[in-house]
Order: structure tokens, then sequence, then C-alpha cells
């Protein structure tokens, strides 16, 4: 246990965290000082001393940059102390993201598996269609983003549907560009060796190309899952009073709630983080049955 | 003795940029049933090139081959040979069994059948108790072993074999080649080897074919007097190396060949 904690990545990761919460603590006394220092103007203070005054930046109700505790107090208010019912929650404003994630995350590697089987089975689709996969990835997300939510609204689809929409359309690429590459991983040996058994295309396909393709398929659904919910989020801003963490962030930008900003910041990191080890641990599920070794 | 393969001005030009390649040219070649055929020359020489076309993994460009009286295409398509490759090619994500099991799965055999045919064939190259290892747990030797299996779990009468031992140590190759000759015996099988190892060649076969590069062409074939029984002390017997001698001699004809080419 303790050797697992010295040589694992723990201090490190733990170190690097400090460093940055200590730049984060001297950064928010830095920005939110001609707001402090305009309030002691205002209000004849003179008598003020340091140890008071870098209390105080780090205590506005509306700072530049809101202080780490004060990001984790109100990430505590929204999440523990509120009921997930009720729009001020998170988890409430999480879930509606969330869902709108996962049903693209899964439709966008479908597509992306379908579009390489595509590519990798058919010499045709193999010229005609990568260069329209990448041209699709050069078009800004934030520009199409609101008019494919505009254009379904007013075709009379909303809600979860054409967020998922966005996600797909951020989340299959990865998909397709690591399956093409990963089911033509084969060794020309191992191609040959089930052309001598006569085997047919699927067969060669599932005894071959999709197992090998595994480790291609979990390193690409990483990216695309957190593509996904970056794509979940651009489509709720223009969503606005919709919810989903890209709602609120948008609202927080509204009103200068910075605090409600940065809070739905790490939320929204958390989440990422909670899925790709999701994605993580199915990969070691999978590898273990297929006898990787460990 | 009916023919298994039997080739008539066989020949094969790859084209490629830096220009054509005589990969195989003019080779007259009859292998008979239960023949033990070796092929060995220098790299180059068109050894593997005729395996592969054996096996309809190359097309010849002239001349005819037939492999049990049919085309390379048509052998292929009744399953009538096994290939045993270089490198073991073992899907690692398979354990033995199941990688042995591969070759049935894909023509379709029922599952208890599978088991049967996957048990003998692993008694066959002393394996048994091995079913559920993976690939990297198994050194190259038993490796190649199980890609032995592999190629024999089909029953198929003709074995296609290139350099299987070629990776392995002197003493592993050794032990595997008198486990060769003894699963040959038992299973009566044709065998068409390529080599690079003179000794290996005079030890197996009953007939060694001795080829040579650019063109690629068959320059000396030679039937074996040594008996069926072999142990491998017989490599020192003057019989032995007499015919090691004159695999030898062919090989350094091609050679002198091509120095005055």
């Amino acid at each position: 246990m303790i050797r697992a904690f010295r040589e694992g990545n723990t201090i490190p990761v733990l170190i690097v965290l400090a460093v940055l919460v200590c730049i984060w603590y001297l950064a928010a006394i830095w920005l939110n000082a001609p707001w402090q220092l305009s309030i002691y103007e205002r209000g004849d203070v003179t008598d003020w001393s340091w140890a008071d005054f870098v209390l105080a930046t780090w205590s506005q109700e509306r700072p530049v940059l809101p202080s780490p505790h004060q990001v984790l107090v109100e990430l505590w208010a929204t999440t523990v102390d509120t009921a997930p019912t009720s729009k001020r929650s998170l988890v409430y404003h999480g879930w509606i993201t969330l869902s709108s994630t996962l049903l693209g995350f899964v439709m966008g590697t479908l597509l992306g598996i379908g579009l390489a089987v595509a590519i990798v089975h058919n010499a045709a689709s193999d010229r005609t269609l990568m260069p329209w996969l990448i041209a699709s990835q050069t078009i800004p997300i934030l520009a199409i983003a609101p008019m494919v939510i505009v254009v379904l609204n007013a075709a009379g689809i909303s809600g979860l549907i054409p967020k998922a929409l966005i996600s797909t359309y951020l989340s299959f690429f990865p998909v397709a560009v690591g399956m093409v590459k990963g089911l033509r991983s084969p060794e020309q040996l191992q191609l040959d060796l089930m052309h001598t058994y006569n085997a047919s295309a699927a067969q060669t396909f599932w005894k071959l190309r999709w197992p090998n393709s595994m480790p291609f398929l979990f390193t690409s659904m990483k990216v695309g899952v957190a593509a996904s919910l970056v794509g979940a989020i651009v489509a709720e801003l223009p969503a606005g009073a919709a919810g989903g963490y890209g709602a609120r962030l948008l609202a927080g930008s509204y009103y200068g709630q910075t605090v409600q900003i940065w809070s739905a910041l790490f939320a929204a990191a958390t989440l990422a983080a909670l899925l790709v080890i999701s994605v993580g641990l199915v990969e070691r599920g999978v590898n273990r049955r297929m006898g990787v070794r460990a | 003795m009916t023919a298994v393969v039997s080739a008539k001005g066989l020949g094969l030009t790859f084209h490629t940029a830096d220009g054509d390649v005589r990969a195989l040219s003019n080779v007259d070649l009859t292998i008979g049933k239960g023949e033990f055929v070796s092929f060995i020359g220098p790299s180059g020489c068109g050894k593997t090139t005729f395996l592969r076309v054996v096996a309809d993994l190359e097309q010849p460009t002239e001349g005819e081959i037939l492999v049990n009286g049919v085309s390379p295409q048509e052998a292929r398509r009744q399953r009538s040979y096994g290939y045993v490759f270089q490198a073991p090619a073992l899907f690692p994500w398979r354990n033995i069994e199941q990688n042995v099991a591969l070759p049935l799965e894909v023509m379709g055999h029922a599952a208890a059948e599978r088991r049967q045919r996957i048990q003998r064939t692993l008694e066959l190259v002393n394996l048994s108790g091995f079913e559920k290892k993976f690939p990297w747990q198994l050194s190259g030797g038993m490796q190649q072993r199980a890609s032995i299996a592999r190629a024999l779990t089909f029953d198929a009468d003709l074995l296609l074999m290139d350099e299987p031992f070629g990776a392995l140590d002197e003493i592993v190759r050794d032990h595997l080649n008198s486990e060769l000759l003894k699963l040959w015996a038992a299973t009566q099988k044709t065998i068409a080897f390529v080599t690079h190892s003179i000794p290996e060649a005079v030890y197996l076969s009953t007939k060694i074919v001795v080829m040579s590069p650019r063109p690629g062409r068959v320059t000396d074939v030679i039937e074996s007097t040594l008996p069926a029984e072999r142990p491998l002390e017989i490599r020192e017997t003057p019989e032995f190396l007499a015919i090691a001698h004159r695999v030898r001699e062919g090989l350094r004809a091609g050679h002198s060949y091509e120095e005055h080419a």
C-alpha cells in the first residue's frame, strides 16, 4: 500500500495541485485588489492592515477571480445542500448535461465505427468519405451549434435530441479516425492466415479486425466522451433557460456571478473526468477478458 | 505415387517501382503424396514465393500449377492445406485452445467436435495442459508448436511450412525437428518445408529442392537415401554428410552463376 503510494503518481499530482492552488490564491489577490482598494477609498478607510486586505480580496461577493475556497463552498452549497430537483442544484443541471452527453456519445461512437467499417471495406468510400470527415471538423462548433438548435427548434424538435446531435458531431470524428487505423492494424501475416482458411470478409472482421482494434477504440472513445461533454455544454448556451451546465455558465456571466461560473466549470470538469475514468474502467474489464498482460 | 503439387514451367514476376523482379522462373516440380520436401536456398531464391503460390497467396505469371489436381485457388477453397508461417501469428487475445479453434470456427465445425480436435492436436504437438494459457505466457518454441497444432487441426493432407523454426535457437530447433518427424510419421501428411539450414533440410526430408536467386529457380533436386527412422545422431553418419555435401555444392553452383552473370 505504502509502496504503491510512493511509486504511484499520487505525490507528484498533489504537489502540482498545491502549486496551482497557491498561484490561484496569489492571482485572486492581484485581480481583486483594485476593487477592494476602491471600496476602501470610497469608505475613507485608511487604517486597513495587509492581513485584512488579503482576506477581503478572497471573500468578495462578485470577485473578478473567486478564491478556491469560495468556489468549493459554492460547489458544496449547490450540490449537497440543495435538493437535486431544484433549479439551483448543480446535480440537476449536471443530469441535463450528462443525458445529452451520453446520448450523443453513444450515437457518435456508433456513427464513427460505422464510417470506419465503410472506409476500411470499401475503396470508393475510402477515397470519398475521409476528406469530408476532416472538413466537417474544421467548421467551428460555436458557429454551427446555435444554428442547429434554432433550425431544429423551428422544425419542432427541441430538448435532448438537438443537444445530443452536437455531441455526436464532435465525438464521431475521433472514433472514426481511430477505428480506421484500428481496423487496418492486423499484420499481413494474420490476414494471410485468414485467407488460407478461405475466411469470408465478415469472419475476418469479427475474428481478427474487430478484436485487434480494441485498444484504438478505447483510446478514441476517451477523446470522444470528453468532446461529447464539450458539445453538450456548447449546445446549452443558446438554449438559455432550459438548464444544463452551459445554461448555468451563461446565466452566471449575464449577472456577473463569477463564483457560479467557476463552480459550474469545476462541476463540468469533474463530470468529464468521471466519464473518461468510466471508459477506462470498461477498457480494463475488456482487456482482462482478452488476456492482455497486466 | 499421386502428385499433391505439380508445377510446369512456373514463373512469377513481381512488378515493383524499381523494375521487374523475377521471383520464380521455369520451375518444374512434383511433390508426391506423403513426401517430406524441403526447399533450401539463399534469400531471394523464391522458396517462400513457391510456397505462397501453392497456398494461393501469390498468383503465378507463367506456367501452370495444380494442387490436389485443381488450381491453388480451388484447393484453398477446399481447405486442402494448412500453412505454418515464419512467426507463430497467434492472436494475442485468444488463449491457446481458442487459437487452435480459429480455423475450426471459420470452417463451421460444431463445438463438441472442436473440443475433440483441439485436444487431439494439442496432444500431437505436446501442448496438453496449456489450453488456457495466452500466447505471451508461452516460450517461442511452444508458440510455434501451437501454430503447428492450429495448421493440423482441420486435417488437411498437405502441410506448408515456411521457415517455422527459423527464429528459434538451435537446441529448441533440434528438438522440434525430431518432433516434426514423429508427427509426420504419425499423420502421413505431405509436407513442404522451407528452410535455409542445410542440416535441417537433410535431416527432415525425403526430397531436397535446392534453389538459387536472380532469377529464382531450381538448381538441384536430391532424393534422400536416409532411412525413415532418423535419430538425431544420424547427422554424423557419412551418408548424411554426403547428402549435405551435395546440397552445399548445389547452393555454391547457384552462387557462381550469379557471379558470372
